[in-house]
């Protein structure tokens, strides 16, 4: 029985996955960020990391690849169930036997697979703008630990923001502080020229943990030498990110169980009318 | 049939025949009682329709009854299953058509009905096999040409059949709508209503409806249940209250090209002594019983007199 739910909640996610290709709404939010990510690297690709010859640019990329593994796990699944819950989906889910635990999986499918399809638009095009990305075999086995703790560091709680706040038009609320993060947290611009403080902030993220492991998978070990402490610090990110996975895996399922509870018709109704009154979408 | 809300209403359905069955039903928010001791039973196959203006506590008495609400007192059975605690297995034998569905505006109408069917098919039995076939289903509600279409493109009628599509892809063995054919067109409206007596005569589905079209509910239901201030005001056939409730019929005639109309108590001692006076100068002679629009308002304003 379960290995049925699992089915459907995996088949919900390519369904799912396939429509965001097909609509061009939603093509547009793969190709933004990645258009104005190349930008500015394009731009940077002549400048170099301060004390090397190495290229900005090539440096910044592979920070980028951590910023866009936080941001799925965290906008991107607050904002897919805010949508889901104003609209209806998820009360649809609620009203289906095993729908909600279906609808989870499905969630979890959709946002790896955009994340990756955001991924390569951004690492393809990428390799040919800058110079000195490689990924030797210790790299791919940073990949591998790094690349699923980031999405059980940040899904959860992604689905904790999404689940505390009702509407999606308070999505603003949620992007400023996680944009004051990235400025912080070495991805733009190195985190060693930030004051004492701010660097012990950016430390608590997850995100400066996991532009740090992508550059640590990309870039020369030399290059190691230009962050804090001058070393990848691979056993500092995991236990950080491991952390935030403890957190948010605790207060998720409490969090999401609450919220669905308190799913019913007359909630939809009334978040609809909320919504036409402000002007709708 | 009763019209006091001290008691319980379809209290004559057998324990072991009862879908549904509420006891003393209460829910408060804060200090504001919703429901104040409703009590009633559906049996297997009927049609309930849960009648009442606005605030009276229908769709918070069928959102208690979905599992969708915790309710502060009573006692509820569905399914012989309470909903508070109903889990995967009685949600596969409910189904559900709210009011305000807007979602998976992306998906196809095919690819949707047959995702949501796959959670069904564990729950097959010997007598009931889930899902609803898609095709099947989509002929069913009339959806067939609009099978690729996107969800968000169906017209605000299409949309609708779909929500009811989506609530029987499981052949549920009870149906909760909640205002099925809001912005229906007549033959839509008709169309659904052929789909609702094929659900029960066929699958001998229970269905518990809440309208506020009075004409819908005398065609489809076989039991009406009216809410007012958190009670049941009155429960039986369409027939039954119209009869009870008011008791002046209208009588419309004509004699020597003039209209007449009347009302009396007795309509047929009044008509026997018209025939008396004119015999065969009376012509067009229409009976017109109160309808159950006639008896509904009289029963809320009787209500809300009363609470004044």
């Amino acid at each position: 029985m379960n290995v049925a739910v699992f089915r459907s909640g995996v088949a919900r996610g390519g369904i799912e996955l396939r429509q965001s290709l097909t609509t061009v709404s939603d093509l547009w939010t793969y190709l933004f960020p990645s258009i104005l990510l190349l930008g500015t690297i394009f731009f940077m690709r002549d400048a170099h990391v301060p004390g090397t010859n190495f290229s900005l640019g090539a440096s910044t990329l592979p920070s980028t690849f951590g910023m866009g593994l936080a941001f799925s796990g965290l906008m991107t699944v607050a904002q897919l169930l805010m949508v889901d819950r104003e609209d209806g989906t998820l009360l649809r889910a609620k009203a289906t036997p095993n729908g909600m635990l279906g609808y989870l999986i499905g969630k979890v499918v959709l946002v790896g697979g955009m994340c990756a399809i955001g991924f390569l638009l951004q690492l393809v095009p990428g390799l040919f703008i800058v110079d000195g990305l490689h990924v030797g075999p210790t790299g791919w086995l940073t990949l591998l630990w790094l690349v699923p703790l980031a999405f059980v560091a940040t899904m959860p709680l992604g689905a904790v923001i999404g689940s505390l706040f009702e509407s999606p038009r308070n999505m603003g609320l949620i992007m400023l502080p996680i944009i004051g993060l990235v400025a912080i947290s070495g991805i733009f611009y190195p985190i060693t020229a930030m004051p004492g403080w701010l660097q012990a902030v950016a430390q608590c993220s997850p995100i400066y943990w996991l532009g740090l492991g992508m550059r640590s998978v990309f870039l020369p070990d030399s290059l190691a030498a230009v962050e804090l402490t001058h070393s990848w610090r691979h056993l500092a990110t995991f236990g950080v990110l491991a952390l935030w996975s403890v957190l948010g895996l605790t207060l998720a399922p409490a969090v999401l169980r609450r919220m669905a509870r308190r799913e019913s018709g007359s909630a939809v109704a009334a978040r609809r009318d909320r919504a036409m009154a402000s002007g709708g979408r | 049939m009763t019209l006091t809300g001290e008691l319980g209403a379809g209290t004559d359905v057998p324990a072991g025949e009862r879908v549904i069955d509420v006891h003393d039903l209460q829910m408060r928010y804060g200090t504001k009682d919703v429901l104040r001791g409703v009590s009633f039973a559906a049996r297997r196959g009927e049609v309930v329709a849960l009648l009442g203006p606005n605030g009276a506590g229908k769709t918070t008495t069928i959102e208690i009854l979905e599992g969708f609400r915790m309710r502060s007192a009573g006692e509820v059975r569905v399914l012989d299953t309470d909903p508070a605690t109903g889990g995967e297995h009685w949600r596969a034998r409910i189904g559900v058509v709210l009011q305000s569905w807007r979602d998976h505006g992306k998906w196809r109408v095919r690819e949707l009905l047959g995702h949501l069917g796959r959670y069904y098919a564990p729950y097959a039995t010997a007598t009931i096999s889930r899902p609803w076939p898609v095709d099947d289903l989509l002929a069913t509600v009339g959806l067939t040409e609009h099978a690729d279409q996107r969800v968000m493109r169906l017209s605000g009628g299409q949309r609708r059949r779909l929500d009811v599509a989506i609530g029987i892809v499981g052949r549920p063995e009870l149906l909760f709508l909640d205002e099925p054919t809001v912005g229906f067109d007549p033959a839509a409206r008709r169309e659904f209503h052929d789909l609702v007596h094929r659900l029960t005569d066929v699958d001998d589905t229970t269905i518990l409806l809440t309208t506020h079209d009075l004409d819908e509910a005398e065609k489809l239901a076989d039991r009406i249940v009216i809410l007012g201030g958190g009670r049941i005001i009155a429960d039986g056939s369409a027939d039954e209250l119209s009869r009870r409730v008011a008791g002046e019929a209208e009588i419309r005639w004509t004699r020597d090209g003039q209209r007449f109309v009347h009302s009396a108590a007795d309509a047929t001692r009044f008509v026997r002594e018209l025939f008396r006076q004119y015999g065969d100068d009376i012509d067009d002679l229409e009976v017109r019983r109160n309808s159950l629009e006639d008896t509904y308002m009289k029963l809320v304003r009787d209500l809300e007199g009363g609470a004044r």
